[in-house]
């Protein structure tokens, strides 16, 4: 069964794999000088972006067996907080990437204290309301343009200096966060608290009867996935110059929990792979025809059916299936 | 003179518990003092894993008292009672399925070793952790599978498992629910030896149906039916309680 897919990570089995992507990402901009490159470092900005947050939704998912389908929330609170703030003539990062990630660690243990008090199902509803919660306030936010959303005039500076002006700085530093992102929650899933949080997933009741406090555990891997996603949306605001409450929908949540699926659950550079194909797919087939989601939820299905890894373990359950026969 | 007070390492006052009009624990008390092996015995029903769960935390009683070394941990959760020294074994196997049988008993030392909200390092290639769980694993005679998947050893070896990881605990009280439950007879032998080489180390509380295990550890022996405490002493004694005899041990002895 699934078994092979292990959260163990003992061996660095897909070490060239994570390599290969940031190296991609780093000459990225490179090709697309070449053409079309305004709308390809976009393209591939946002890609990082929600990276970023797939990452972290990863992180409770894939390694925690904590599915949230409220994700969306802390990117809706990352990206707020630099638009609000920037309407106040705030928008050094200094003071804006701070608050994204403290408003929305805060936010985490709240709504986690509560969340983690239930388990499956009940977790996911729970979420999934705390979600529509945040949504519906920041619709209501009339000072900030409501249902319309806010317009970002400034992108974050540091120090006063316009850092993410250029549309390839930007590119860079979001790269810079996604790496950085990346290397945290590798770091954390084989470190002693990580072993924790995993075997959590496993068997609650003998983490507890071996002197564990699981939902302590458990809250602060929430609360570093809900900050983690709140950097995604202090970096989406920069991007798109512009936040709405469309951020924290509960479609948002949804597409990130699609992501980390497609690219492969509990592997984290899955993350990354299942952003990227989610949005180019998005991309290149809304391009095709106006209902893309005809052509591309079937082939959510499939990659879900016969490849339980995703992307990246669609090369392994092959393998599997030819050698059982 | 003055007998030496004993000192027990658990001590139950009057426990019940009741799942709506059912009674399940019917007002237990008895004790077990250090170095003691107190086994449990009584038919399917009786309350013995009720009785288990509520020594370990798993469940709230009713009414009544826990006391742990003099401490009362009635209310306290199940982590606080194993950070106390409690260890327990589950009758149904309770592992982490994914993680190596060496992982599996180095989490219990990590519990007691150091904190572990720590978010660098590689927890796996902790050689203080390792080498402990790898000398609890070798008590169990399992050092030779510390490499395997837990989800991949026979069910022998998880019952062996689960006692490694008990055993990493370094309990003052360990809880014994069943640990020859599905174990072929020879399987059963082997615990009984290391169940033998452990007596005296910590108070033990044996909960088991398998009868010669049961006589040939245990120290004294209550017997539990309906939630109740029918008799409790020395092996012997309990053996030719004629109580015991109609209620339980009859058939099973003869």
């Amino acid at each position: 069964m699934s078994l092979s897919v292990t959260a163990a990570p003992r061996a660095y089995k897909f070490e060239a794999v994570p390599i290969a992507i940031f190296l991609v990402l780093a000459l990225a901009p490179v090709a697309a000088s070449f053409g079309a490159e305004s709308y390809l470092l976009g393209l591939f900005t946002r890609v990082m972006i929600y990276g970023i947050a797939a990452l972290a939704l990863d992180l409770l998912c894939g390694y925690g067996g904590l599915v949230s389908f409220g994700h969306a929330a802390f990117v809706g609170i990352g990206a707020y907080s630099v638009a609000i703030l920037g309407s106040h003539g705030i928008t050094d990062m200094t003071v804006t990437l701070p608050v994204a990630l403290i408003v929305s660690a805060v936010f985490a243990f709240l709504t986690g204290t509560v969340c983690l008090r239930t388990k499956s199902v009940y977790f996911i509803m729970i979420t999934l309301a705390f979600g529509q919660m945040i949504y519906f306030v920041a619709g209501s936010l009339s000072p900030y343009g409501g249902d319309d959303g806010l317009t970002v005039s400034l992108r974050s500076t540091l120090f006063g200096f316009p850092v993410f002006e250029n549309d390839r700085a930007l590119y860079y530093g979001v790269l810079l966060f996604l790496l950085a992102s990346y290397l945290l929650c590798r770091a954390i899933v084989y470190s002693r608290f990580g072993r924790v949080f995993r075997g959590a997933r496993e068997n609650p009741t003998r983490m507890a009867t071996i002197g564990y406090d699981v939902f302590r555990y458990q809250r602060v891997a929430y609360v570093i996935a809900g900050a983690i996603g709140g950097l995604s949306g202090f970096l989406l605001a920069n991007a798109t110059e512009f936040v709405s409450p469309a951020y924290m929908s509960w479609q948002r949540s949804g597409e990130l929990i699609i992501m980390v699926l497609f690219g492969g659950l509990g592997t984290l550079h899955g993350a990354i792979v299942g952003a990227a194909a989610f949005l180019l797919l998005e991309d290149l087939l809304s391009g095709v025809t106006e209902n893309w989601k005809l052509i591309f939820g079937p082939m959510l299905v499939l990659i879900v059916l016969f490849a339980r890894g995703g992307l990246l373990g669609l090369g392994q359950s092959i393998k599997e299936r030819f050698s059982r026969g | 003179m003055a007998e030496p007070v004993p000192n027990p390492v658990l001590k139950i006052e009057n426990l019940r518990k009741n799942f709506g009009g059912l009674v399940v624990t019917d007002g237990i008390s008895l004790d077990i003092n250090a170095g003691e092996l107190h086994a449990v015995i009584g038919p399917n029903g009786a309350g013995k894993t009720t009785l288990i769960n509520q020594i370990s935390g798993l469940l709230e009683p009713s009414a009544g008292a826990i006391y742990l070394n003099g401490e009362d941990v009635t209310a306290l959760p199940p982590n606080r009672r194993a950070a106390l020294g409690l260890a327990r074994s589950f009758q149904i196997t309770s592992v982490l399925p994914r993680f190596s049988a060496l992982e599996n008993v180095a989490l219990a030392v990590q519990a007691r070793s150091g904190s572990s909200y720590s978010f660098t390092g590689r927890a796996d290639s902790e050689t203080a952790l390792n080498d402990a769980a790898m000398q609890a694993l070798t008590e169990v005679s399992l050092e030779s599978r510390a490499d395997v998947l837990a989800a991949h050893l026979s069910h022998g070896e998880k019952r062996a498992l689960e006692l490694a990881i008990a055993l990493a605990m370094q309990p003052k009280l360990l809880l014994l629910d069943e640990p020859m439950a599905g174990t072929g007879p020879e399987e059963s032998e082997r615990l009984i030896v290391v169940l033998q080489r452990l007596k005296g180390r910590f108070a033990m509380m044996l909960v088991e149906h398998d009868m010669n295990a049961v006589f040939a550890l245990a120290d004294r022996i209550s017997v539990l039916t309906y939630g109740r405490i029918l008799a409790s002493g020395a092996p012997a004694a309990v053996r030719a309680d004629p109580a015991v005899m109609t209620a339980y041990l009859g058939e099973e002895l003869e």
